[in-house]
Parts: structure tokens; C-alpha cells; sequence
């Protein structure tokens, strides 16, 4: 807080020099607060304020839509409730597995598509990153009806090479494999643009000098260009953990969750628990309980990528 | 460098076999890259041949690979079951109007953040971020009570303003905005601008990738969004497209190629405005996104 008001300070002396430029500097001090002000209100209203009474909701129990007091009851239920953890073990199946996997992918791509051997670059581009304007509802009805067991076109390209009907959506292990599939085909080319637009602020010169020092193609990857992508796979990594945290669209279209909880990440319970059993503090529970594990995991990550080299 | 090679073996025959070397290493990499994106565009060519035949068709073995002729039916079926000239015109409408007032919001807020020096600003500036992290389920519930109580439901506003702050279109916006250069506002200043009018004569004009960056960003995010407006809009004449797509899914003899048919009026328009406008969005997007 001392910090800002020094700030302040140097900015507008308190004893402006000339009668003539008091107006403007006044105008300069009010400005940034009636330019911020739309967005504080609405924020304010929209967004803390349902914070807040989510806060007050997950003390609470509603019995037929009459809420008791019942302290901290909700959120030590959730330690005992083998359902929850069912769903923390798999969003963080997703997490370890799903994450890293597709952020390799990404750099690859995006190392791929900064080669001048590419030809056609702009196509490729734009082609990988198609899938991310695609909005989940639609991309979610095409998956499922590809993914179908006994009609759907995978299977029955599959079944042109020998291989038998895989029950994509219906066998709890094959389903998460779908799942990471299907956020895989979403997500990775979004990365990949993101490192791109990293990897070509990377300048010329230091891969130039790594190979007069006589590094190969994997040596200056991983001495130039894996620290110059720094920055951008913190970035990419905080935004990976943060969606795939919350992750609900993708399960709720695809499984709903199912097959047996295999697909139940915390995101679905969550929904679940609020609008089809109706019970709005124990969601509330588990969304502060979600909201504590990302900020916890996005402090760590800070403190292991967020280090200037 | 290296995209010269191919030119120079080809017009000075002693750098052959380097050159060679290049054009193979350069036919590999496109090639197998070639491969990847027609993985990634299947779904997308898929869907746009199964909006053209019928359900039976599409479960057909083998599957039509090729279009039908079905298209017309599954558009007249889709206007039948959901009105759907309706529901595209609220999508339309709810999607302008959001990425209008967004983006003043983001804009303003951002440029203030970036740009000014004023009591609170870390402090507010880390409160609206604080919207990145909180999941946005915990908010449902309490939004559904309030726009219950504020009688909004099936209204545009209940889905358009709760997101008209968008945490992340502020953030693009401060990113951009400190990319200006200070002395271009202070020689603003010089001339008498006020603060206001330095806001729309200096500060927006050099700003405009940035703005279309944001604007496209916007408008795909109100356009593709499901759970709010599922949550609100609760009469089939004030549905969205996600919405309206997803109640034909829910029920009996669910008629998948209209469901398809929908689908593609859903996604192709956005893939065409993204297209037409990409240079813009990924430059503009990631000046922003990508700094230390």
C-alpha cells in the first residue's frame, strides 16, 4: 500500500507549478478511476458478491429450499466422501497424464510450424488452431457421435484395419482415454500458437552462435530455445492447470461423468451436486475447496517456472 | 537462411546435394505435418458431411463420406423442432451487443491499468485477476437467485452482463495498452486533449489489432457459451444456439443430422469470421498474452 501512494506521489505533485495546468492534472488523477469504475461495478456485483454469498450458502444446508446453519458441516463431509475423491483422483489423472502430454505436443507443433523447412506455414497455423473456435457443445456432439461403439466413423475406420469395435465412451478406462483425446484435439493447437508467438521473439543470433559452438539440432533445443519458451510455458502451464482444474464441459457432454465415475472430475460433481440433487452448499463446499487447490498449485508453479533464468 | 537453399540449388548446380538434402528434410517435415492437421480436420469435414443426410444415413455402415442431399430437410426439420431462425437471431444479437459492451468495459478498465498511476491500482487490478482463478461454478447458483429476483430470466441482459467485466479481456487489454508509447499521451496532453477525448483520438486509432483481437475473442466466447445461458434461458424462443442444440440432443429419436445441420450453423460461421480476420486475432492476441 506505501508502495502506490509514493507512487502517486512522483506522479502528480500536490503543488501543481502553474494555475493553468492544475485542470489537466485533476482530470489526469480522476480519469483512471471513472474509466475503471464500469468494470469494478460490474465485477463487484456479478462476481464477488456471489462469492461471498456462495461463502455463506456452503455453511449452510437446504432442506426442502429452507437453508440451516450447519458451520463447517459441508466441508468435512467432503473429506469423507469417497465420491469427491473419486473426482480429485481423476482431474488430477488428467492433470499429470493429459497435461504434460499435450504441452510436449505443443512445443513440438509449435517448433514445427516456426521451421522455415515448413512450407505453407499460414495454413498450418490456421488449421491447428481451428479447433479451439469450435464451442464445446458442437465439438462435444461430433466426438460422441464418432466415438459411438457401433456406428461411429472411428470404429469403422478401425475395423478397416482389422482392429475390433473399441468401446470409446462405455468402458471407464477406454473413457478417460477419449477424454484426454478429445482435450487433446482442443487444446493443443491454442498452445502451440501461444509458444509460437514466443519462440519467434527468440533471435536468430543465439541459435547461429550454439551451432559455430558445434551444438546440434537437440542440444540448441533444449540451450536456446527451451529457456526463450520460458515465459510462455509458464503461462501455457498456469492456463492448463486452471481449465483443466474446473474441467465440466468436456466430461458432461462426452460421459456425463460416467461410465461407473471413471470421467467424474471435480467440475461435474460439483454441477451435479448443485442442480441435480439441488444441494447448494455442499457445491458451494467443493467450489471453495477447488478455488484453495488452484491457488495453492498456481503458487507452486510460479515458484518452479516463474525464476528469470 | 535455410529457405534460400532450395533457390540456390537450383540455379548453381555444385550446392546440389545440400540443397537436395533441404528440399527432402522440407518435403518430410510438411508432409507428416500434413498428416497431423488432417487428423485435426476430420471432425470438421465429418461434421459438414453429415448435415447433409439424414439420421438413418449417418449410422449407416459403411458411413457417407461424401455429401447427400438432405440439407434443405435437415434446416426445414431444425426450424420446425426449435425455431431455429429465432434462436440463431438471439445468438446473433445476444453475441453483438456482448462483445459492444465488453469491450468498452475491457478496454477502459485496461487502459486505465496500464496507463495511469492512481491509488489502488495493484489492489484492484489483483481483485478483478481474482476472477481468472475462482472457479466459475461458484458463482452459478448465487447468479441464478439474483436474476431470479431481478425477474431476467430468458432476458438478454441475464446472459449478457454477469461477463461484461471479463477478467482475461482486461488483462489483453492492459498487455496491449503498454505497448503505447507514454510520450505519444503526454504530447496528447500538450495539445489540450482531455482525458476522454485523449482516450478515443490517441489512444484507440494505433490500438485496433489489439481492439479486433479482443472484439473476435469476445464474440466467440458469447457465441460458443453453454452453461449460463442453459441456466437462464429457460423458453425455447429465447435460446441460443448451444442451448437449443442441446435440448434437441435430450430428446426421443433424437434427429441427429438436423442436431449436425445445427452444429454446422454453429461452427462454420465462426471458422469464416476467424479466417477473414486471423491476422489480426493471433498478432493481437499474443502481443498481449506473451511477455515477461
Amino acid at each position: 500500500m506505501t508502495a502506490t501512494l509514493t507512487e502517486v506521489d512522483k506522479d502528480g505533485p500536490p503543488t501543481a507549478p502553474a494555475r493553468t495546468a492544475r485542470r489537466p492534472w485533476q482530470g489526469r488523477r480522476l480519469a483512471p478511476y471513472l474509466f475503471v469504475l464500469p468494470a469494478i461495478a460490474l465485477f463487484a456485483t456479478f462476481k464477488l458478491y456471489p462469492i461471498a454469498w456462495s461463502f455463506v450458502l456452503s455453511l449452510h444446508k437446504t432442506v426442502d429450499g429452507v437453508d440451516t446453519y450447519v458451520g463447517a458441516d459441508n466441508y468435512t463431509r467432503l473429506l469423507d466422501d469417497p465420491l469427491f475423491w473419486t473426482a480429485l483422483k481423476n482431474t488430477a489423472v488428467i492433470l499429470v497424464v493429459q497435461v504434460p502430454l499435450m504441452l510436449a505436443l505443443a512445443t513440438g507443433l509449435a517448433v514445427a510450424l516456426n521451421s522455415t523447412l515448413l512450407r505453407g506455414r499460414s495454413v498450418f497455423r490456421l488449421g491447428f488452431f481451428m479447433p479451439m473456435v469450435t464451442g464445446l457443445v458442437a465439438y462435444g456432439l461430433i466426438f460422441s457421435v464418432l466415438l459411438n461403439k457401433e456406428y461411429g466413423l472411428l470404429n469403422w475406420l478401425l475395423s478397416g484395419i482389422g482392429v475390433d469395435a473399441v468401446p470409446w465412451l462405455t468402458d471407464p478406462l477406454w473413457a478417460k482415454l477419449s477424454l484426454g483425446l478429445a482435450l487433446t484435439w482442443h487444446y493443443t493447437g491454442y498452445n502451440a500458437v501461444i509458444l509460437l508467438a514466443r519462440l519467434q521473439t527468440i533471435p536468430g543470433e543465439l541459435y547461429d552462435a550454439a551451432s559455430v559452438d558445434g551444438a546440434g539440432a537437440w542440444a540448441s533445443f533444449r540451450h536456446v530455445t527451451l529457456p526463450g519458451l520460458r515465459p510462455a510455458l509458464l503461462l501455457t502451464t498456469v492456463l492448463s492447470t486452471i481449465g483443466t482444474l474446473q474441467i465440466f464441459d468436456e466430461p458432461y457432454i462426452l460421459t456425463g461423468g460416467g461410465p461407473d465415475n471413471a470421467t467424474l472430475t471435480i467440475g461435474v460433481y460439483l454441477y451435479q451436486n448443485a442442480f441435480t440433487y439441488f444441494d447448494f452448499g455442499y457445491a458451494s463446499a467443493i467450489a471453495y475447496a477447488l478455488a484453495v487447490l488452484i491457488g495453492i498449485l498456481g503458487v507452486i508453479q510460479f515458484r518452479v517456472l516463474g525464476d528469470k533464468p | 537462411m535455410t529457405t534460400t537453399a532450395p533457390k540456390t540449388a537450383r540455379t548453381a548446380g555444385t550446392a546440389g546435394t545440400a540443397g537436395d538434402r533441404t528440399r527432402g528434410r522440407s518435403i518430410l517435415l510438411t508432409s507428416s505435418l500434413a498428416i497431423v492437421l488432417a487428423a485435426v480436420a476430420i471432425p470438421f469435414y465429418w461434421l459438414m458431411i453429415a448435415s447433409t443426410h439424414s439420421s438413418d444415413d449417418i449410422f449407416d455402415s459403411p458411413p457417407p463420406l461424401l455429401p447427400g442431399g438432405h440439407l434443405g430437410d435437415n434446416l426445414s426439420a431444425l426450424q420446425e423442432s426449435a425455431g431455429f431462425g429465432r434462436v440463431i437471431l438471439n445468438s446473433l444479437l445476444i453475441a453483438t451487443l456482448y462483445t459492444v459492451c465488453a469491450a468498452a468495459v475491457c478496454t477502459l478498465a485496461g487502459y486505465a491499468f496500464a496507463k495511469y498511476r492512481f491509488k489502488g491500482r495493484e489492489a484492484l487490478f489483483g481483485l478483478l485477476m481474482l476472477g481468472l482463478v475462482i472457479p466459475s461454478q461458484v458463482t452459478l447458483v448465487p447468479l441464478f437467485k439474483m436474476m431470479a429476483q431481478l425477474q431476467w430470466l430468458d432476458t438478454y441482459q441475464a446472459v449478457i452482463m454477469p461477463n461484461l467485466a471479463l477478467p482475461f479481456g482486461i488483462f489483453l487489454m492492459r498487455q496491449s495498452m503498454a505497448a503505447l508509447p507514454d510520450e505519444l499521451l503526454d504530447s496528447g496532453r500538450m495539445d489540450g486533449c482531455g482525458e476522454l477525448r485523449l482516450f478515443w483520438k490517441v489512444v484507440l486509432p494505433p490500438m485496433k489489432p489489439g481492439l479486433a483481437a479482443l472484439a473476435i475473442f469476445l464474440f466467440l466466447y458469447q457465441w460458443n457459451d453453454f452453461v449460463w445461458p442453459l441456466i437462464v434461458l429457460r423458453d425455447g424462443a429465447s435460446f441460443t444456439i448451444p442451448v437449443a442444440l442441446a435440448s434437441l440432443q435430450g430428446i426421443d429419436n433424437t434427429d441427429y443430422g438436423a442436431i449436425l445441420a445445427g452444429t454446422s450453423i454453429a461452427a462454420i460461421p465462426m471458422a469464416i469470421v476467424f479466417l477473414a480476420l486471423q491476422r489480426h486475432f493471433v498478432s493481437g492476441l499474443l502481443a498481449g498474452a506473451v511477455k515477461e
